[in-house]
């Protein structure tokens, strides 16, 4: 479960006046999503998808409110479960990040050798899913030499490869195309039929249209739609 | 199949393959020669101490004339009297040709022909508790005027001295681990802010603090203790070179010809020489875990 109760959250400058707070990016937030639940998050740009999404996957704290992930209060955890919370977590991001410096396989093996599976299980699951999203052909493949969809598609199966409880995508269709889209939509439905919570921040209309689920609006750092 | 891959963070190209091991190499090399230089002034005093503390000089002035009892010339009371103190061992006139030799570079090679009223001098080997200071006064009852030098004062001064070079030496040995300590730092946080969107990915994938900190931790080790390696090596012939120097002060004096620097290297400096690189790698592998967990604080 996903809790959020009263979530404010203004960053801190690191360059400009380093340590000063920015104005409030997120005002006010309050929701729930339940286990296995699906939630879109949808909003114009700078409206505080992405941060409100960081908060979720624990890449910030919050200024102020409370917010328990997986039923575990997020402020009260301590770096080293905060580390083994994240791991139940799988995320896509917006910029997909992937490693520059390790091909396609090795980006997608490296939640399951952080989190010391063992080597045979990590090349079954990494071949297989690598293979769904069409790229069985690229596993030795640095980022650089794949298309932004390519990337996107092994960011997608980094955040998919461990089975998470919990996974964020932002945008996660953006170099993506119809087909491709589609394809990416099967695979996370399927994986929150079998129990994974999901939230995905979008623009794509289509998309929300054609998969129908609860969701989160937001306008200037407030929730203005829930449900 | 993708080979896996075992440097999850790059850290080949983010940590410099040559500048760390080079400084390290550096500052190794002065360590070498810091603790060589320690350990022979020590080596040197003790020497030199155990020389010129038992050495004892007395100075009889108008040694043909009559004692304080009148019963013999003052040379030979004092001389008598040195036998029976206890403490003092084998008590020796010097002769008229060893005077010469002594006084040579002020009087001349014949001083005692000079008619200059000179003392009588007795060596003796002191082997009493503390630095004789009883000596002088018996002395001078028997013959007014008598001096008496002991060499424990001077082993004193030489004492104080050693332990000056020992705690400089000391200090360098700090101020050199202290700077390494600092370059690891140093290295670590541009390899840090070279890598901090793989770091901050990784992070978020779920990696620890400690292994993150390992990762470099082991880096910086390797490339630590490779650097302090070469700069022990590289410290190894100027070592032998400034011991075949210092053999002709060394105690036994080796015999002419024997050469062979290497015999003349303490075992203390062959053991301290291959602490260098495990010192080195300590100090890296500590800098470089408390920089990189210092830096994750700042990540959420």
């Amino acid at each position: 479960m996903i809790k959020f109760d009263d979530v404010w959250l203004k960053y801190r400058h690191q360059e400009r006046r380093p340590g000063a707070l920015t104005r409030d990016v997120l005002r006010g937030i309050s929701f729930q999503v339940p286990d296995g639940g699906f939630r879109w998050l949808t909003g114009p740009s700078g409206a505080g998808k992405t941060s409100l999404l960081k908060l979720i996957y624990l890449a910030e704290h919050p200024t102020q409110g409370r917010i328990d992930i997986m039923g575990t209060h997020a402020a009260k955890i301590s770096r080293r479960d905060a580390a083994l919370l994240r791991r139940r977590i799988g995320v896509v991001y917006q910029d997909f990040r992937l490693l520059p410096h390790l091909s396609a396989y090795d980006n997608v093996a490296l939640p399951m050798r952080l989190a010391r599976r063992n080597e045979s299980q990590i090349q079954a699951d990494v071949t297989e899913i690598l293979r769904w999203v069409g790229l069985a052909g690229r596993l030795a493949a640095l980022p650089d030499e794949l298309s932004g969809g390519e990337q996107q598609r092994v960011a997608i199966a980094r955040a998919v490869v461990g089975r998470p409880k919990l996974l964020v995508a932002d945008e996660p269709t953006g170099n993506l195309d119809d087909e491709q889209a589609q394809r990416l939509m099967t695979l996370i439905t399927a994986l929150n039929r079998l129990g994974t919570t999901v939230v995905v921040a979008t623009h794509n209309h289509a998309l929300v249209n054609a998969y129908p689920a609860p969701r989160l609006e937001m306008a200037e750092g407030r929730l203005t739609a829930h449900g | 199949m993708a080979k896996r891959h075992t440097d999850p963070l790059g850290l080949h190209s983010a940590l410099e393959d040559w500048m760390l091991p080079v400084l390290v190499a550096a500052m190794s090399f002065l360590a070498a020669l810091t603790i060589a230089g320690a350990l022979a002034s020590t080596s040197l005093a003790t020497q030199w101490r155990n020389n010129t503390a038992a050495a004892l000089t007395i100075q009889v002035p108008q040694p043909a004339a009559p004692d304080a009892a009148n019963n013999a010339t003052r040379l030979a009371a004092v001389l008598r009297a040195l036998q029976t103190m206890p403490g003092i061992l084998n008590p020796q006139p010097l002769s008229t040709g060893a005077m010469n030799r002594l006084l040579a570079p002020w009087l001349g090679a014949d001083a005692a022909s000079l008619g200059l009223p000179l003392p009588a001098v007795i060596t003796a080997t002191w082997n009493g508790p503390g630095a004789g200071e009883a000596i002088a006064p018996a002395l001078n009852a028997i013959a007014p005027g008598t001096l008496a030098q002991s060499g424990a004062q001077w082993a004193a001064h030489v004492t104080a001295l050693t332990a000056s070079l020992q705690t400089c030496a000391a200090a360098v040995l700090v101020i050199v681990a202290l700077v390494g300590g600092a370059l690891v730092a140093l290295a670590t946080r541009a390899g840090l802010a070279q890598r901090r969107d793989t770091i901050e990915t990784i992070h978020g994938l779920g990696a620890q603090d400690s292994g993150i900190a390992s990762l470099f931790a082991s880096r910086a080790t390797v490339l630590t203790a490779t650097g302090a390696a070469a700069g022990a090596l590289l410290a190894l012939p100027v070592l032998l070179w400034l011991a075949t120097l210092a053999a002709p002060l060394a105690n036994p004096v080796p015999p002419p010809g024997a050469g062979g620097g290497l015999v003349n290297l303490p075992d203390a400096l062959w053991a301290a020489l291959p602490c260098l690189p495990l010192a080195a790698a300590l100090i890296g592998w500590c800098s470089a875990q408390l920089t990189v967990r210092g830096w994750l604080r700042k990540l959420a």
